[in-house]
């Protein structure tokens, strides 16, 4: 009997021949955290008598979800990161270089067979680069800091088969929604999923990091892919590193095989308060809305600057609505300057943030009124999820995003793609 | 362990943002302040309603969302002594696992809000005594019972230096 992915991996990082559902102690190629969770895990560390770490060369902090600090209280935990970064010799990011998920693909530490945890639940993300990796808590996280491995059950998985060609107008982050309103929110819970088929060959790496990122909302441990030319391409242009891709074998054991056709996809939404609260964005269209926000670990790459930039281009954001735009990176806002991306936003109507979370995690940088509503480009609409738990928050691609703001209701973005 | 207390119930998909709003997470390591926003969202007067020993008990999914081991910390320090779901979602079954606060499967729907119950940890097993009904539980694996009889994973890690599971 063959293997899948996750089962490959999992075995090339343990020493032991695995199958879905062992339980294997395994060696970690990275670790990361950021600003809500390495605090915890420093003082974890500290309790378990940490002194030094595995290997400094493979752990980075990122401070990203509040940053720039915008109380005290966040300061001082940002400052018990820089200490502990400069004592042990790991990498820190620091405010405005961007959101983790973002930096470390960038960093070129992350590819195909890795293994890498992040205490974050979107680490999911590098399942793009058909690496496992995936979020823990902050004790894990203190774990592997010390020992440079974690303990894993081996993940029964479940395989999306995406046919067909994305419509125009239609996008990665539709695909994703569409799929978790199918599945909900505890449709791959203790599982991995691999996401297979024409559908998702044809993305772009930015439209795969998206459909990745978003594996955590259906409870996947991962959500991995096929590594292909576009896969290597990427990789060269971030590290002379070298990977070797790791595929399903034909005869692989899958809890479940579930097979889309995305041709006649409509854009998607995801309703209040679920991320599987899911709809056609014709359910809904023509909703007021008073903030839009493009960006995150989801969707705040250039290639979603670039789409947003294309509608708003010439136009103003509705004078009712606050458009917000966080790049995903420096190296992204760096690379949509140089295109005249940011230029295309700000002069239609955007305040362009720092790079980072924005105010994807309700601590600043746009947090609504009681009664307002927010379409954004996140992965959480969960009711206070930006920091008011009297304010609504929907879902979409940036396209969609972007043509809201233009509009100040619900819109669908193919009208300005004609 | 035996904990004794009455039920707390929510539905499925209780997330660590109704847990613990990021808004409050990101302020301080004090759990103890944390724990008065515990199911805020869901229940503003949840903190002040529990008396200490009470259990949350939940549907499907709790847990899901993000990795915030703040979630099964500020529930822990709201006195609560155990979560019962019909199922968790992964990262925060361990995260309570990890930081000694006991997660139950069970079927759930044999108990309701107000119920009183006994849980017996070591032998695996609820009495609803309201309902006079005994309710299984779906057993730990035998890694995550050596972690929770050292007293989570730092204990774990102070005693043995690292990952011991032989």
């Amino acid at each position: 009997m063959g293997k899948t992915i996750i089962e490959k991996i999992l075995s090339s990082h343990s020493g032991q021949d695995c199958r879905a559902n062992d339980i294997v102690v395994a060696q970690v190629d990275f670790v990361m955290g950021q600003d809500g969770t390495s605090p915890l895990a420093i003082r974890a560390f500290e309790n378990m008598n940490g002194k030094e770490l595995f290997d400094p060369d493979k752990v980075a902090l990122v401070i990203d979800h509040s940053a720039p600090s915008p109380l005290e209280g966040v300061s001082a935990l940002h400052k018990i990161m820089r200490q502990f970064a400069r004592e042990k010799g790991c990498r820190l990011y620091d405010i405005g270089d961007g959101v983790c998920h973002q930096l470390i693909p960038e960093s070129g530490q992350v590819g195909p067979g890795s293994l890498v945890i992040g205490a974050d639940s979107h680490t999911c993300t590098y399942g793009a680069l058909n690496a496992f990796s995936t979020g823990v808590g902050s004790t894990d996280l203190a774990g592997a800091l010390i020992s440079g491995k974690m303990w894993f059950k081996v993940p029964e998985t479940v395989k999306f088969v995406c046919n067909g060609v994305l419509p125009a107008g239609v996008y990665a982050k539709d695909l994703i929604l569409y799929l978790i309103g199918q599945v909900t929110a505890d449709g791959c819970t203790y599982m991995a999923a691999e996401y297979t088929g024409e559908a998702i060959s044809a993305l772009s790496m930015e439209g795969r990091f998206t459909v990745a990122n978003m594996a955590i909302e259906m409870g996947a441990k991962a959500g991995l892919m096929e590594a292909d030319e576009k896969t290597f391409a990427w990789l060269r242009a971030c590290t002379d590193r070298e990977f070797t891709a790791v595929a399903a074998d034909p005869d692989a054991a899958y809890h479940k095989v579930l097979q889309f056709d995305v041709s006649a996809l409509e854009p998607q939404v995801a309703k209040p308060h679920r991320v599987d609260n899911v709809s056609p964005l014709s359910e809904v269209q023509g909703t007021t809305i008073h903030q839009a926000f493009i960006g995150t670990c989801t969707n705040g790459r250039l290639e979603d600057l670039r789409i947003a930039a294309s509608i708003l281009e010439g136009k103003k954001v509705h004078p009712d609505v606050r458009l917000i735009v966080a790049p995903a990176s420096r190296k992204v806002y760096l690379d949509a300057m140089a295109e005249g991306v940011i230029q295309r936003l700000v002069a239609a109507g955007a305040a362009v943030v720092t790079p980072g979370c924005g105010p994807c995690v309700g601590t600043h940088n746009g947090v609504p009124s009681d009664g307002e509503t927010v379409i954004s480009t996140a992965n959480r609409n969960f009711k206070g999820r930006m920091g008011n738990s009297n304010a609504e928050i929907y879902l979409a691609s940036p396209a969609t995003v972007a043509a809201s703001a233009l509009t100040g209701v619900i819109t669908d973005p193919r009208e300005f793609l004609k | 362990m035996r904990f004794h207390g009455k039920v707390h119930k929510f539905g499925n998909d209780v997330n660590t943002d109704y847990i613990i709003s990021g808004k409050y997470k990101f302020k301080t390591l004090d759990m103890n302040e944390l724990a008065k926003h515990v199911m805020e969202d869901l229940d503003p007067d949840f903190y002040s309603k529990v008396t200490p020993g009470d259990f949350i008990v939940a549907g499907s999914n709790f847990g899901c969302g993000s990795s915030r081991e703040q979630a099964p910390l500020a529930i822990k320090y709201a006195n609560i002594s155990a979560v019962l779901a019909k199922s968790f979602a992964r990262i925060f079954y361990r995260n309570a696992i990890n930081t000694g606060l006991p997660v139950l499967e069970c079927d759930t729907d044999l108990i309701d809000a107000g119920d009183v119950l006994d849980v017996d940890l070591a032998n695996g097993f609820i009495i609803n005594r309201t309902k006079d009904i005994r309710i299984a539980v779906k057993p730990l694996p035998q890694v995550m019972i050596k972690i929770l009889n050292d007293g989570g994973l730092a204990p774990h890690f102070r005693k043995y230096g690292g990952f011991n599971f032989d």
